[in-house]
């Protein structure tokens, strides 16, 4: 009987192969071969227009020891991740906690505050933030009314980083909504309870709020982290790198050695750096995410 | 007492609220303000409200460059993102149905996978890409973002889908299935309906980042007649040597109204869109 059943679903659930081809065929032609592929050019002196020739470590090796440009890149694209995703991450939370309450206009609150966040890598925006901070823009205004100095944000090389992170902080939204959701998840029961045993409301926070909604934070965390790391948009169009390269991100090195100067081995070569930076850190994550990542229930497919 | 104390913080609330929603807001509240202003009036000034309001930075930023104006490059835009929206939505939507639906050999290795490719950065497979479409002479249409879109290697939307899917319950199909529906119809007739509140979360975001997108439209699109709005800004930015702040504020102001006005009208699809597919990540 049962063994009918299996048989009687087979033709039907081959069918699966029909809906899934298109994106079959995707990973195989635009994931998996490129991903090969740049792996491949890696070890390459690959251009385009010219033949490829096989050099080995050469580009690699180059890029260690020979680039001076490379390390100030890796540095400045790790300094902006560990800015950005930590807080955005505080601000996002802190937000959300404070929303989560029984006010009223709560919608059309967290939906002005999303506003920021539609923008995301937006020419339109990263150019608002270059004109805010110029060191006759507003912000400089604000502060000399305020009696403060004027502060070079995009010309220091003390600043011009920190401008930058600034525009990702501001975009908190999507994290927020998330935390916002996960909030109204936490059982109340556990709140009560806690209040019973006279726990106090920073007791709370810690040892109820934070592990009920670690699952959201480590969402979060990985998604942000592979993003930061991969950031062109607003330090390509507010600072162009500079000044002195204190913006420099990998994103930019990439952009300019494989598209400006097409240098298209060695850009690759970079950009399996950045791909194994990125799983790095993401086994990391993983790694010690059985020490502080709680999951309720075990989903399963 | 009690009443009077809560009425206290309540007031303390919303005016914490309003405080930083008013910071969150002002640089597009001031960027709406400074399309009407000149250099003077922009630059080491505090002052939000313009002198008087006048739209010569609109008609004149408008004329763009050369001889391609912001009607063309809106234009080119929405053929850009509007077809990559809806390629993206039908391709997932079908992906996701085999996914959730059936039981086939090879599931969980593929599923495995789809999962993996969540995390594959762009950066790593720009280059091949790049070569690959210059190979096709895709370089300078918009077909590198078309295709992709039609191959649904936009995992997360497939992954949204297939969560979304998975809530639904499965004797929908099977009574499709004993009326007599193939897969086909069981899937348009049945389940699609059920899932438009999905479908048009990830239309919308598919639609926001191709829009936002600067860095693949910097890479595909060369020639200025097919430049989006993004490589529009950016070119204006960089094409004068006295830059007329007023002028390039009022075009990026243009730049932002589609994405706030879709936003404001469906904004119940976005905050649904994210908070579902980030909690069930």
């Amino acid at each position: 009987m049962k063994q009918k059943k299996i048989s009687h679903y087979k033709t039907r659930d081959y069918q699966a192969f029909l809906y899934i081809m298109p994106w079959i065929l995707g990973f195989l032609i635009l994931q998996l071969y490129p991903f090969m592929a740049s792996l491949v050019y890696s070890f390459s002196d690959y251009n385009i227009g010219a033949k490829a020739e096989f050099v080995g470590l050469k580009n690699y090796s180059k890029l260690f020891t020979g680039d001076n440009e490379f390390w100030n890149c890796l540095k400045v694209t790790f300094v902006y991740t560990l800015y950005t995703v930590p807080g955005k991450l505080v601000m996002a939370l802190a937000v959300a906690v404070f929303l989560n309450r029984d006010i009223k206009g709560i919608n059309l609150i967290r939906t002005f505050y999303y506003i920021p966040s539609l923008f995301g890598g937006s020419v339109a925006i990263a150019i608002l933030w270059k004109l805010m901070f110029l060191d006759n823009g507003v912000i400089n205004a604000v502060l000399n009314t305020l009696h403060l100095p004027t502060v070079q944000f995009l010309g220091d090389t003390r600043y011009a980083l920190k401008t930058i992170c600034a525009l990702e902080i501001w975009q908190f939204g999507s994290s927020m909504v998330m935390f916002l959701a996960a909030l109204k998840q936490v059982p109340r029961s556990l709140y009560e309870a806690a209040e019973i045993d006279g726990a106090s409301k920073a007791k709370r926070f810690f040892r109820i709020t934070i592990p009920q909604i670690t699952p959201i934070i480590f969402f979060n965390m990985i998604m942000q982290m592979i993003q930061a790391l991969q950031n062109f948009t607003s330090a390509f169009v507010i600072t162009e790198g500079g000044p002195l390269k204190s913006t420099y991100v990998l994103g930019m090195k990439l952009y300019k050695e494989g598209f400006s100067y097409f240098k298209m081995g060695y850009a690759s070569a970079i950009s399996w750096v950045v791909f194994t930076v990125i799983l790095g850190i993401t086994l990391i994550i993983f790694g010690t995410s059985k020490f502080w990542v709680f999951y309720g229930d075990e989903g399963d497919f | 007492m009690k009443t009077r104390n809560y009425k206290a913080r309540m007031v303390r609330d919303y005016l914490i609220i309003f405080i930083i929603g008013a910071l969150l807001l002002y640089p597009i509240i001031w960027m709406f303000f400074a399309t009407f202003k000149d250099n003077r009036e922009i630059l080491g000034s505090i002052k939000l409200l313009p002198e008087h309001f006048r739209f010569d930075y609109y008609i004149q930023g408008w004329k763009g460059t050369g001889k391609v104006t912001y009607t063309h490059f809106f234009i080119n835009t929405f053929l850009l993102v509007l077809p990559t929206t809806i390629l993206t939505v039908v391709s997932s939507a079908l992906v996701a149905y085999g996914f959730a639906r059936f039981k086939f050999p090879g599931k969980k290795i593929l599923f495995a996978i789809l999962i993996a490719t969540l995390m594959l950065p762009n950066a790593v497979i720009i280059i091949p890409r790049y070569t690959l479409y210059n190979k096709f002479n895709w370089i300078n249409t918009y077909l590198p973002f078309y295709i992709p879109a039609v191959l649904a290697c936009y995992p997360f939307f497939t992954y949204m889908l297939i969560q979304f899917l998975r809530g639904l319950p499965r004797e929908l199909d099977e009574s499709a299935y004993m009326d007599g529906c193939g897969t086909l119809r069981t899937f348009m007739q049945v389940l699609l309906p059920l899932m438009k509140p999905a479908l048009f979360s990830a239309g919308l975001f598919q639609f926001l980042w191709t829009y936002n997108d600067y860095f693949n439209a910097l890479i595909f699109i060369n020639s200025v007649k097919k430049f989006p709005i993004s490589l529009a800004l950016r070119m204006s930015l960089d094409a004068e040597s006295v830059v007329q702040w007023g002028k390039i504020m009022a075009m990026a102001f243009v730049a932002v109204v589609p994405v706030m006005l879709l936003f404001f009208a469906a904004q119940k699809y976005f905050v649904e869109g994210i908070a579902t597919s980030g909690l069930k990540g």
